[in-house]
Protein backbone atom coordinates (compact mmCIF):
# COMPACT_ATOMS: atom_id res chain seq x y z
CA UNK A 1 0.00 0.00 0.00
CA UNK A 2 1.78 3.82 -0.55
CA UNK A 3 0.68 6.60 0.52
CA UNK A 4 -1.14 9.03 -2.25
CA UNK A 5 0.03 11.95 0.43
CA UNK A 6 3.65 10.90 0.45
CA UNK A 7 3.95 10.29 -3.44
CA UNK A 8 5.19 13.65 -5.76
CA UNK A 9 2.62 14.55 -8.79
CA UNK A 10 5.69 12.67 -11.15
CA UNK A 11 5.08 9.79 -8.71
CA UNK A 12 1.43 9.82 -8.77
CA UNK A 13 0.82 9.82 -12.20
CA UNK A 14 2.03 5.96 -12.76
CA UNK A 15 0.22 4.98 -9.91
CA UNK A 16 -3.28 6.67 -10.64
CA UNK A 17 -3.30 6.22 -14.73
CA UNK A 18 -2.95 2.94 -16.31
CA UNK A 19 1.04 2.42 -16.07
CA UNK A 20 3.39 3.27 -18.85
CA UNK A 21 0.44 5.03 -20.73
CA UNK A 22 1.08 8.70 -20.04
CA UNK A 23 2.52 11.18 -22.60
CA UNK A 24 3.34 14.37 -21.20
CA UNK A 25 2.56 17.59 -22.57
CA UNK A 26 5.45 19.87 -22.65
CA UNK A 27 7.73 18.23 -20.27
CA UNK A 28 10.73 19.74 -18.17
CA UNK A 29 13.02 18.96 -20.88
CA UNK A 30 10.97 21.54 -23.00
CA UNK A 31 11.91 24.03 -20.72
CA UNK A 32 9.27 25.76 -20.31
CA UNK A 33 9.64 27.66 -17.32
CA UNK A 34 8.25 30.60 -15.52
CA UNK A 35 9.35 33.65 -16.85
CA UNK A 36 8.63 35.94 -13.94
CA UNK A 37 10.79 34.22 -11.29
CA UNK A 38 14.25 34.82 -11.98
CA UNK A 39 13.68 38.76 -11.81
CA UNK A 40 12.43 37.91 -7.34
CA UNK A 41 16.03 35.55 -7.11
CA UNK A 42 13.37 32.61 -6.52
CA UNK A 43 14.33 29.31 -8.55
CA UNK A 44 12.34 28.19 -11.51
CA UNK A 45 11.31 25.14 -12.42
CA UNK A 46 11.42 23.48 -15.37
CA UNK A 47 7.41 22.19 -15.21
CA UNK A 48 6.93 24.88 -13.44
CA UNK A 49 4.93 22.61 -10.81
CA UNK A 50 2.85 20.90 -12.75
CA UNK A 51 2.72 17.57 -15.23
CA UNK A 52 -0.21 17.57 -18.26
CA UNK A 53 -0.74 15.02 -20.50
CA UNK A 54 -2.64 12.58 -21.97
CA UNK A 55 -2.89 8.71 -20.50
CA UNK A 56 -4.91 5.43 -20.47
CA UNK A 57 -7.12 4.99 -17.32
CA UNK A 58 -8.69 1.39 -17.05
CA UNK A 59 -8.35 1.64 -21.06
CA UNK A 60 -9.80 4.89 -21.67
CA UNK A 61 -8.38 7.93 -23.29
CA UNK A 62 -8.13 10.06 -19.98
CA UNK A 63 -6.48 13.07 -20.06
CA UNK A 64 -4.95 14.74 -16.90
CA UNK A 65 -2.35 16.45 -14.69
CA UNK A 66 -0.68 16.59 -11.40
CA UNK A 67 0.27 19.97 -9.45
CA UNK A 68 3.52 19.41 -7.45
CA UNK A 69 3.28 20.67 -3.80
CA UNK A 70 6.78 20.48 -3.69
CA UNK A 71 7.62 23.54 -5.75
CA UNK A 72 6.14 26.70 -4.50
CA UNK A 73 2.97 24.97 -2.82
CA UNK A 74 1.59 23.93 -6.44
CA UNK A 75 0.83 27.50 -6.57
CA UNK A 76 -0.88 29.03 -10.09
CA UNK A 77 1.70 31.29 -12.08
CA UNK A 78 1.10 31.81 -16.17
CA UNK A 79 2.91 29.35 -17.17
CA UNK A 80 1.24 26.86 -14.70
CA UNK A 81 -2.34 27.73 -15.41
CA UNK A 82 -1.81 27.40 -19.43
CA UNK A 83 -0.18 24.31 -19.19
CA UNK A 84 -3.58 23.17 -17.56
CA UNK A 85 -5.69 25.09 -19.92
CA UNK A 86 -3.74 23.57 -22.65
CA UNK A 87 -4.63 20.36 -21.61
CA UNK A 88 -8.30 21.04 -21.23
CA UNK A 89 -8.47 21.92 -24.03
CA UNK A 90 -6.63 19.58 -26.42
CA UNK A 91 -8.77 17.14 -24.13
CA UNK A 92 -11.91 18.86 -26.03
CA UNK A 93 -10.44 18.85 -29.14
CA UNK A 94 -9.45 14.83 -29.31
CA UNK A 95 -12.64 13.90 -27.37
CA UNK A 96 -10.81 13.11 -24.50
CA UNK A 97 -13.16 9.88 -22.46
CA UNK A 98 -12.83 12.02 -19.08
CA UNK A 99 -10.31 14.42 -17.48
CA UNK A 100 -8.49 13.98 -13.70
CA UNK A 101 -7.24 16.56 -11.87
CA UNK A 102 -4.68 15.52 -8.89
CA UNK A 103 -4.97 19.00 -7.52
CA UNK A 104 -2.43 20.25 -5.09
CA UNK A 105 -2.12 23.56 -5.07
CA UNK A 106 -1.87 26.83 -2.64
CA UNK A 107 -4.17 28.74 -4.86
CA UNK A 108 -2.42 32.03 -6.81
CA UNK A 109 1.12 32.20 -7.18
CA UNK A 110 1.62 35.28 -5.23
CA UNK A 111 5.29 35.70 -6.99
CA UNK A 112 3.22 36.40 -10.21
CA UNK A 113 -0.21 37.60 -8.52
CA UNK A 114 -1.88 38.97 -11.60
CA UNK A 115 -0.85 36.72 -13.32
CA UNK A 116 -1.80 33.73 -11.29
CA UNK A 117 -5.12 35.38 -10.89
CA UNK A 118 -6.29 35.18 -14.11
CA UNK A 119 -4.94 32.01 -14.58
CA UNK A 120 -6.73 30.49 -12.16
CA UNK A 121 -10.26 32.02 -13.64
CA UNK A 122 -8.53 30.40 -16.63
CA UNK A 123 -8.64 27.20 -15.53
CA UNK A 124 -11.76 27.43 -14.30
CA UNK A 125 -13.46 28.44 -17.63
CA UNK A 126 -11.35 25.40 -19.21
CA UNK A 127 -13.11 22.86 -17.02
CA UNK A 128 -16.68 24.29 -17.40
CA UNK A 129 -15.48 24.14 -21.29
CA UNK A 130 -14.59 20.62 -20.55
CA UNK A 131 -17.51 19.51 -19.07
CA UNK A 132 -19.96 21.68 -22.12
CA UNK A 133 -18.04 19.10 -24.08
CA UNK A 134 -19.72 16.16 -22.51
CA UNK A 135 -16.29 15.27 -21.12
CA UNK A 136 -16.63 14.08 -17.55
CA UNK A 137 -13.76 16.42 -14.90
CA UNK A 138 -12.50 14.68 -11.66
CA UNK A 139 -10.67 16.32 -8.63
CA UNK A 140 -8.53 14.52 -6.53
CA UNK A 141 -7.66 16.05 -3.37
CA UNK A 142 -4.89 14.36 -1.43
CA UNK A 143 -1.84 15.90 -1.44
CA UNK A 144 0.12 17.83 2.11
CA UNK A 145 -0.53 21.08 0.58
CA UNK A 146 -4.33 20.46 0.33
CA UNK A 147 -6.05 22.68 -2.17
CA UNK A 148 -6.60 25.98 -1.36
CA UNK A 149 -7.66 29.59 -2.59
CA UNK A 150 -8.55 29.85 -6.02
CA UNK A 151 -7.96 26.26 -6.69
CA UNK A 152 -10.05 25.45 -4.11
CA UNK A 153 -12.52 26.86 -5.81
CA UNK A 154 -11.74 25.34 -9.54
CA UNK A 155 -12.13 21.81 -7.45
CA UNK A 156 -15.78 22.46 -7.01
CA UNK A 157 -16.78 23.05 -10.63
CA UNK A 158 -15.53 19.71 -11.14
CA UNK A 159 -18.40 16.93 -11.34
CA UNK A 160 -17.12 14.60 -8.45
CA UNK A 161 -14.35 15.61 -5.76
CA UNK A 162 -12.45 12.46 -4.53
CA UNK A 163 -10.87 13.04 -1.28
CA UNK A 164 -8.93 11.17 1.63
CA UNK A 165 -9.31 12.13 5.37
CA UNK A 166 -5.99 13.49 4.89
CA UNK A 167 -6.49 16.06 1.82
CA UNK A 168 -7.65 19.42 2.73
CA UNK A 169 -10.11 21.73 0.13
CA UNK A 170 -11.06 25.25 1.54
CA UNK A 171 -10.16 28.94 0.23
CA UNK A 172 -8.00 30.94 2.88
CA UNK A 173 -5.68 29.00 4.64
CA UNK A 174 -5.88 28.83 8.38
CA UNK A 175 -2.69 30.99 8.67
CA UNK A 176 -3.82 33.93 6.33
CA UNK A 177 -7.26 33.76 8.66
CA UNK A 178 -5.29 34.02 11.69
CA UNK A 179 -3.25 36.55 10.64
CA UNK A 180 -6.32 38.64 9.16
CA UNK A 181 -8.65 37.80 11.85
CA UNK A 182 -6.86 36.76 15.04
CA UNK A 183 -5.53 33.60 16.63
CA UNK A 184 -9.01 33.60 18.46
CA UNK A 185 -10.88 33.43 15.25
CA UNK A 186 -9.09 30.40 13.93
CA UNK A 187 -5.56 29.12 15.59
CA UNK A 188 -3.94 27.46 13.07
CA UNK A 189 -1.41 25.84 15.02
CA UNK A 190 -4.49 23.55 16.58
CA UNK A 191 -4.13 20.56 13.53
CA UNK A 192 -7.35 18.88 14.98
CA UNK A 193 -9.16 21.82 14.24
CA UNK A 194 -7.76 22.75 10.74
CA UNK A 195 -8.43 19.23 10.09
CA UNK A 196 -12.45 19.20 11.44
CA UNK A 197 -12.61 22.22 9.77
CA UNK A 198 -11.28 21.11 5.99
CA UNK A 199 -10.60 17.68 6.03
CA UNK A 200 -11.56 15.04 3.86
CA UNK A 201 -14.25 13.84 5.91
CA UNK A 202 -16.04 16.68 7.18
CA UNK A 203 -16.04 17.88 3.30
CA UNK A 204 -17.70 14.63 2.60
CA UNK A 205 -20.19 14.98 5.47
CA UNK A 206 -21.58 18.38 4.07
CA UNK A 207 -21.48 17.30 0.22
CA UNK A 208 -19.06 19.15 -0.78
CA UNK A 209 -16.82 15.45 -2.10
CA UNK A 210 -18.45 12.87 -3.28
CA UNK A 211 -16.09 10.68 -2.64
CA UNK A 212 -13.99 9.96 0.72
CA UNK A 213 -11.11 6.91 -0.05
CA UNK A 214 -8.00 6.33 2.26
CA UNK A 215 -4.87 7.66 1.70
CA UNK A 216 -3.92 5.16 -1.24
CA UNK A 217 -2.72 5.54 -4.72
CA UNK A 218 -4.96 2.53 -5.58
CA UNK A 219 -7.74 4.13 -3.77
CA UNK A 220 -7.74 7.08 -5.41
CA UNK A 221 -7.56 5.22 -9.10
CA UNK A 222 -10.23 3.20 -7.96
CA UNK A 223 -12.21 5.66 -7.00
CA UNK A 224 -11.49 7.84 -10.49
CA UNK A 225 -12.81 4.77 -12.04
CA UNK A 226 -15.98 4.41 -10.08
CA UNK A 227 -16.34 8.26 -10.29
CA UNK A 228 -16.11 8.47 -14.36
CA UNK A 229 -18.53 5.27 -14.89
CA UNK A 230 -21.37 6.68 -12.74
CA UNK A 231 -21.19 9.86 -14.61
CA UNK A 232 -24.09 9.73 -17.61
CA UNK A 233 -24.21 13.11 -18.63
CA UNK A 234 -21.32 15.90 -17.66
CA UNK A 235 -22.73 18.83 -18.64
CA UNK A 236 -23.72 21.77 -16.04
CA UNK A 237 -27.69 22.12 -16.34
CA UNK A 238 -30.15 24.56 -14.50
CA UNK A 239 -31.23 21.52 -12.14
CA UNK A 240 -28.11 20.56 -11.03
CA UNK A 241 -27.32 24.17 -10.04
CA UNK A 242 -30.73 24.80 -8.48
CA UNK A 243 -30.19 21.93 -6.31
CA UNK A 244 -27.02 23.12 -5.55
CA UNK A 245 -28.78 26.60 -4.85
CA UNK A 246 -30.97 24.45 -2.45
CA UNK A 247 -28.24 22.65 -0.82
CA UNK A 248 -26.27 25.29 -0.06
CA UNK A 249 -29.01 27.85 1.55
CA UNK A 250 -30.07 24.36 3.66
CA UNK A 251 -26.64 24.51 5.02
CA UNK A 252 -26.57 27.67 6.03
CA UNK A 253 -29.97 28.06 7.78
CA UNK A 254 -29.06 24.09 9.61
CA UNK A 255 -25.88 25.66 10.92
CA UNK A 256 -27.16 29.07 12.30
CA UNK A 257 -24.95 29.94 15.11
CA UNK A 258 -22.75 26.92 15.23
CA UNK A 259 -18.81 27.35 15.51
CA UNK A 260 -17.48 23.97 15.64
CA UNK A 261 -17.19 21.19 12.77
CA UNK A 262 -18.30 18.79 15.34
CA UNK A 263 -21.51 20.43 16.26
CA UNK A 264 -22.38 20.46 12.65
CA UNK A 265 -21.93 16.66 12.39
CA UNK A 266 -24.40 16.18 15.83
CA UNK A 267 -26.80 18.59 13.95
CA UNK A 268 -26.59 15.45 11.41
CA UNK A 269 -27.34 13.23 13.43
CA UNK A 270 -24.26 11.48 14.84
CA UNK A 271 -24.31 11.25 18.45
CA UNK A 272 -20.84 10.84 18.88
CA UNK A 273 -19.32 13.23 16.93
CA UNK A 274 -16.10 13.17 18.44
CA UNK A 275 -15.59 10.31 17.35
CA UNK A 276 -15.22 10.36 13.75
CA UNK A 277 -11.61 12.01 13.45
CA UNK A 278 -10.54 8.45 14.68
CA UNK A 279 -12.58 6.41 12.60
CA UNK A 280 -10.77 4.59 9.41
CA UNK A 281 -12.08 5.28 5.76
CA UNK A 282 -14.39 2.43 6.06
CA UNK A 283 -15.84 2.50 9.46
CA UNK A 284 -16.38 6.54 8.65
CA UNK A 285 -17.99 5.61 5.28
CA UNK A 286 -20.47 3.25 6.89
CA UNK A 287 -21.31 6.26 9.79
CA UNK A 288 -21.42 8.25 7.27
CA UNK A 289 -24.00 6.39 5.02
CA UNK A 290 -26.88 7.59 7.35
CA UNK A 291 -25.94 11.13 8.13
CA UNK A 292 -24.13 12.86 5.20
CA UNK A 293 -25.94 15.80 4.23
CA UNK A 294 -27.13 17.02 0.54
CA UNK A 295 -27.16 16.63 -2.91
CA UNK A 296 -23.96 15.12 -4.99
CA UNK A 297 -23.85 17.42 -7.69
CA UNK A 298 -22.73 15.93 -10.80
CA UNK A 299 -23.08 12.27 -9.39
CA UNK A 300 -26.48 11.35 -11.15
CA UNK B 1 -17.05 56.01 -6.61
CA UNK B 2 -20.75 55.22 -4.83
CA UNK B 3 -22.78 52.43 -6.87
CA UNK B 4 -25.53 55.08 -7.26
CA UNK B 5 -23.33 57.63 -9.27
CA UNK B 6 -21.97 55.01 -11.06
CA UNK B 7 -25.54 53.80 -11.98
CA UNK B 8 -26.75 57.05 -13.19
CA UNK B 9 -24.02 57.10 -15.46
CA UNK B 10 -24.59 53.67 -16.61
CA UNK B 11 -28.57 54.22 -17.11
CA UNK B 12 -29.32 57.87 -18.03
CA UNK B 13 -32.74 56.94 -18.40
CA UNK B 14 -33.16 54.66 -14.90
CA UNK B 15 -33.03 51.69 -13.48
CA UNK B 16 -34.44 50.10 -10.10
CA UNK B 17 -31.63 48.90 -8.33
CA UNK B 18 -32.19 48.62 -4.98
CA UNK B 19 -29.14 47.46 -1.67
CA UNK B 20 -30.14 45.06 0.58
CA UNK B 21 -26.78 44.43 3.17
CA UNK B 22 -23.93 45.43 0.37
CA UNK B 23 -25.94 43.42 -2.05
CA UNK B 24 -27.44 45.12 -5.43
CA UNK B 25 -29.48 43.54 -7.71
CA UNK B 26 -32.34 45.34 -10.27
CA UNK B 27 -32.81 46.08 -14.22
CA UNK B 28 -32.63 48.98 -16.29
CA UNK B 29 -32.45 49.53 -20.17
CA UNK B 30 -29.50 49.46 -21.89
CA UNK B 31 -30.22 50.71 -25.78
CA UNK B 32 -33.51 49.72 -26.00
CA UNK B 33 -33.09 46.15 -24.07
CA UNK B 34 -33.70 44.64 -20.32
CA UNK B 35 -30.26 44.02 -18.32
CA UNK B 36 -30.33 42.56 -14.96
CA UNK B 37 -28.29 44.03 -13.00
CA UNK B 38 -26.11 41.88 -10.07
CA UNK B 39 -23.50 43.31 -7.57
CA UNK B 40 -21.78 44.31 -4.43
CA UNK B 41 -21.29 47.86 -2.58
CA UNK B 42 -19.32 49.16 0.44
CA UNK B 43 -15.87 46.86 -0.64
CA UNK B 44 -18.00 44.53 1.05
CA UNK B 45 -15.91 40.98 2.28
CA UNK B 46 -17.53 37.96 -0.24
CA UNK B 47 -19.02 35.57 2.75
CA UNK B 48 -21.04 32.63 1.85
CA UNK B 49 -24.46 34.51 2.18
CA UNK B 50 -23.87 37.38 -0.36
CA UNK B 51 -22.22 34.56 -2.50
CA UNK B 52 -25.18 32.75 -2.59
CA UNK B 53 -27.52 35.84 -3.06
CA UNK B 54 -25.55 36.68 -6.40
CA UNK B 55 -25.71 33.12 -7.32
CA UNK B 56 -29.98 33.07 -6.58
CA UNK B 57 -30.32 36.54 -8.89
CA UNK B 58 -28.12 34.76 -11.75
CA UNK B 59 -30.29 31.37 -11.32
CA UNK B 60 -33.57 33.92 -11.30
CA UNK B 61 -32.58 35.91 -14.62
CA UNK B 62 -31.72 32.18 -16.18
CA UNK B 63 -35.24 31.17 -15.24
CA UNK B 64 -37.50 34.14 -15.75
CA UNK B 65 -35.84 36.20 -18.11
CA UNK B 66 -33.89 33.88 -20.77
CA UNK B 67 -31.37 35.74 -22.52
CA UNK B 68 -31.07 38.64 -20.81
CA UNK B 69 -28.14 40.48 -20.65
CA UNK B 70 -26.51 40.50 -17.09
CA UNK B 71 -24.50 43.25 -15.84
CA UNK B 72 -22.75 42.73 -12.84
CA UNK B 73 -20.96 45.18 -10.72
CA UNK B 74 -18.00 44.42 -8.69
CA UNK B 75 -17.01 46.16 -5.52
CA UNK B 76 -15.51 43.58 -3.04
CA UNK B 77 -12.33 43.52 -0.67
CA UNK B 78 -12.08 39.89 -0.99
CA UNK B 79 -13.24 36.81 0.41
CA UNK B 80 -14.63 37.02 4.03
CA UNK B 81 -11.88 35.51 6.03
CA UNK B 82 -13.43 34.00 9.06
CA UNK B 83 -13.49 30.27 10.04
CA UNK B 84 -17.12 29.86 9.52
CA UNK B 85 -16.89 30.32 6.20
CA UNK B 86 -14.13 28.14 5.44
CA UNK B 87 -16.15 25.42 7.78
CA UNK B 88 -19.18 25.78 5.80
CA UNK B 89 -17.01 25.45 2.18
CA UNK B 90 -16.60 29.24 1.31
CA UNK B 91 -15.07 27.57 -1.72
CA UNK B 92 -18.24 25.59 -2.59
CA UNK B 93 -20.47 29.06 -2.52
CA UNK B 94 -17.70 30.71 -4.90
CA UNK B 95 -17.59 27.81 -6.76
CA UNK B 96 -21.60 28.01 -6.72
CA UNK B 97 -21.76 31.65 -8.25
CA UNK B 98 -18.99 31.21 -10.78
CA UNK B 99 -20.96 27.92 -12.28
CA UNK B 100 -23.89 30.00 -12.21
CA UNK B 101 -22.51 32.84 -14.39
CA UNK B 102 -21.28 30.25 -16.77
CA UNK B 103 -24.81 28.37 -17.50
CA UNK B 104 -26.12 31.65 -17.90
CA UNK B 105 -23.32 32.33 -20.37
CA UNK B 106 -23.52 29.15 -22.13
CA UNK B 107 -27.52 29.75 -22.07
CA UNK B 108 -27.30 32.59 -24.24
CA UNK B 109 -26.92 35.27 -21.30
CA UNK B 110 -23.96 38.36 -22.38
CA UNK B 111 -22.76 38.93 -19.20
CA UNK B 112 -20.25 41.83 -18.26
CA UNK B 113 -18.37 42.40 -15.75
CA UNK B 114 -17.79 46.10 -14.09
CA UNK B 115 -15.25 47.18 -11.41
CA UNK B 116 -16.32 50.54 -10.31
CA UNK B 117 -14.24 50.14 -7.23
CA UNK B 118 -12.59 47.54 -5.74
CA UNK B 119 -11.63 43.97 -7.14
CA UNK B 120 -9.70 41.54 -4.95
CA UNK B 121 -8.59 37.96 -5.25
CA UNK B 122 -11.42 35.74 -4.37
CA UNK B 123 -14.03 38.17 -4.54
CA UNK B 124 -12.84 38.73 -8.41
CA UNK B 125 -12.15 35.02 -9.71
CA UNK B 126 -15.70 33.86 -9.77
CA UNK B 127 -17.83 37.63 -10.21
CA UNK B 128 -15.86 39.62 -13.16
CA UNK B 129 -13.20 37.20 -14.32
CA UNK B 130 -15.84 34.64 -15.26
CA UNK B 131 -17.97 36.88 -17.35
CA UNK B 132 -18.12 37.12 -20.71
CA UNK B 133 -15.82 40.14 -20.49
CA UNK B 134 -14.61 42.38 -17.54
CA UNK B 135 -14.05 46.09 -18.09
CA UNK B 136 -12.89 48.53 -14.83
CA UNK B 137 -13.37 52.37 -14.10
CA UNK B 138 -10.06 53.94 -14.22
CA UNK B 139 -9.53 54.56 -10.41
CA UNK B 140 -10.70 51.38 -9.54
CA UNK B 141 -8.28 49.22 -7.21
CA UNK B 142 -7.51 45.76 -8.35
CA UNK B 143 -5.34 43.24 -7.01
CA UNK B 144 -4.35 40.12 -5.38
CA UNK B 145 -3.03 41.88 -2.28
CA UNK B 146 -1.35 44.70 -1.33
CA UNK B 147 2.61 44.75 -2.35
CA UNK B 148 3.24 44.93 1.89
CA UNK B 149 1.89 41.61 2.35
CA UNK B 150 3.16 40.25 -0.75
CA UNK B 151 6.42 41.34 0.21
CA UNK B 152 5.89 39.35 3.68
CA UNK B 153 4.75 35.87 1.70
CA UNK B 154 7.32 36.19 -1.46
CA UNK B 155 10.11 37.35 1.29
CA UNK B 156 11.54 39.65 -1.34
CA UNK B 157 11.83 43.03 0.12
CA UNK B 158 8.64 45.63 -0.37
CA UNK B 159 11.19 48.08 -1.82
CA UNK B 160 12.44 45.60 -4.71
CA UNK B 161 8.55 44.79 -5.77
CA UNK B 162 7.74 48.46 -5.39
CA UNK B 163 10.40 49.28 -8.15
CA UNK B 164 9.64 45.83 -10.24
CA UNK B 165 5.89 47.20 -10.58
CA UNK B 166 6.85 50.01 -12.00
CA UNK B 167 6.93 48.07 -15.74
CA UNK B 168 5.73 44.33 -14.86
CA UNK B 169 2.15 44.25 -14.60
CA UNK B 170 2.73 40.89 -12.75
CA UNK B 171 3.16 42.39 -9.59
CA UNK B 172 1.41 45.77 -9.84
CA UNK B 173 -2.41 46.86 -8.66
CA UNK B 174 -4.35 48.39 -10.92
CA UNK B 175 -6.30 48.56 -14.09
CA UNK B 176 -3.74 49.40 -16.24
CA UNK B 177 -1.91 46.00 -15.67
CA UNK B 178 -5.31 43.51 -15.63
CA UNK B 179 -5.26 45.30 -18.95
CA UNK B 180 -1.87 44.64 -20.70
CA UNK B 181 -2.55 40.90 -18.82
CA UNK B 182 -6.00 40.49 -20.31
CA UNK B 183 -7.84 39.91 -17.71
CA UNK B 184 -9.90 43.20 -18.23
CA UNK B 185 -11.04 44.16 -21.85
CA UNK B 186 -11.05 48.25 -21.31
CA UNK B 187 -11.00 50.36 -19.08
CA UNK B 188 -14.06 53.36 -19.12
CA UNK B 189 -13.04 56.66 -19.04
CA UNK B 190 -16.37 58.29 -19.74
CA UNK B 191 -19.41 57.77 -21.33
CA UNK B 192 -20.41 54.80 -20.06
CA UNK B 193 -23.88 54.12 -21.15
CA UNK B 194 -22.23 54.19 -24.40
CA UNK B 195 -19.36 52.01 -23.37
CA UNK B 196 -21.51 49.20 -21.85
CA UNK B 197 -24.16 49.35 -24.77
CA UNK B 198 -20.65 48.47 -27.11
CA UNK B 199 -19.50 45.82 -24.30
CA UNK B 200 -23.27 44.23 -24.87
CA UNK B 201 -22.77 44.21 -28.53
CA UNK B 202 -19.46 43.08 -29.12
CA UNK B 203 -19.43 39.87 -26.44
CA UNK B 204 -17.70 36.86 -27.35
CA UNK B 205 -18.84 33.76 -25.68
CA UNK B 206 -14.85 32.38 -26.02
CA UNK B 207 -12.01 33.36 -23.29
CA UNK B 208 -10.13 35.42 -25.11
CA UNK B 209 -7.78 36.71 -22.59
CA UNK B 210 -4.66 35.00 -23.41
CA UNK B 211 -4.94 36.33 -26.50
CA UNK B 212 -5.72 39.86 -25.68
CA UNK B 213 -2.56 39.33 -22.82
CA UNK B 214 -0.13 38.59 -25.72
CA UNK B 215 -1.12 41.26 -27.90
CA UNK B 216 -1.20 44.14 -24.95
CA UNK B 217 1.98 42.77 -23.85
CA UNK B 218 1.50 41.95 -20.56
CA UNK B 219 1.65 38.38 -20.92
CA UNK B 220 3.38 36.92 -23.37
CA UNK B 221 4.01 32.83 -21.93
CA UNK B 222 0.26 31.91 -21.68
CA UNK B 223 -1.29 32.02 -25.01
CA UNK B 224 2.13 30.23 -26.78
CA UNK B 225 2.24 27.46 -24.13
CA UNK B 226 -1.53 26.87 -24.98
CA UNK B 227 -0.85 26.70 -28.52
CA UNK B 228 2.32 24.42 -27.86
CA UNK B 229 0.37 21.94 -26.08
CA UNK B 230 -2.81 21.88 -28.62
CA UNK B 231 -0.26 21.25 -31.87
CA UNK B 232 0.95 18.68 -30.04
CA UNK B 233 4.73 19.56 -31.24
CA UNK B 234 6.16 18.69 -27.95
CA UNK B 235 4.74 15.45 -27.04
CA UNK B 236 7.19 13.04 -25.96
CA UNK B 237 6.86 10.25 -23.48
CA UNK B 238 7.30 10.96 -20.09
Amino acid sequence: MSSYLELTARQRIPAVFDPGSFEEFLPPSARVASPHLAQLDSPVSFDDGVVVGRARLGGHTVFGAAQEGGFMGGAVGEVHGAKLVGMLRRAIDERAHAVLLLLESGGVRLHEANAGLIAVSEVMRAMLDVRAAGIPVIAVVGGANGCFGGMGIAARCANTVIMSEEGRLAMSGPEVIETASGVEEFDSRDRALVWRTTGGKHRYLLGDCQMLVADEAQAFRDAALAAIAAIRDPRLTLDELLAEQAMLTRRLDSTAGLQEPMDIWKGLGIDDPARVPMLDADAFLQLAAQHRAGVATGER
Amino acid sequence: MDWQTVAGQLFPQGHDIVEHDNFLSGSAQVAGQEVAIIGTTGHTPIGIEIALAQAKAVLTTVQQHPGRPILILVDTQGQRLRHRDEMLGINSYMAHLGKCIDLARRQGHTVIGLVYDQALSGGFITSGLIASACYALPQATIRVMGLPAMARITKVAEERLTELAKDNPVFAPGPENYLRMGGLHGIWADDLAGQLARALAQANQDDQRMALGQERGGRLLAQPVVDAIRTGSDVRPA
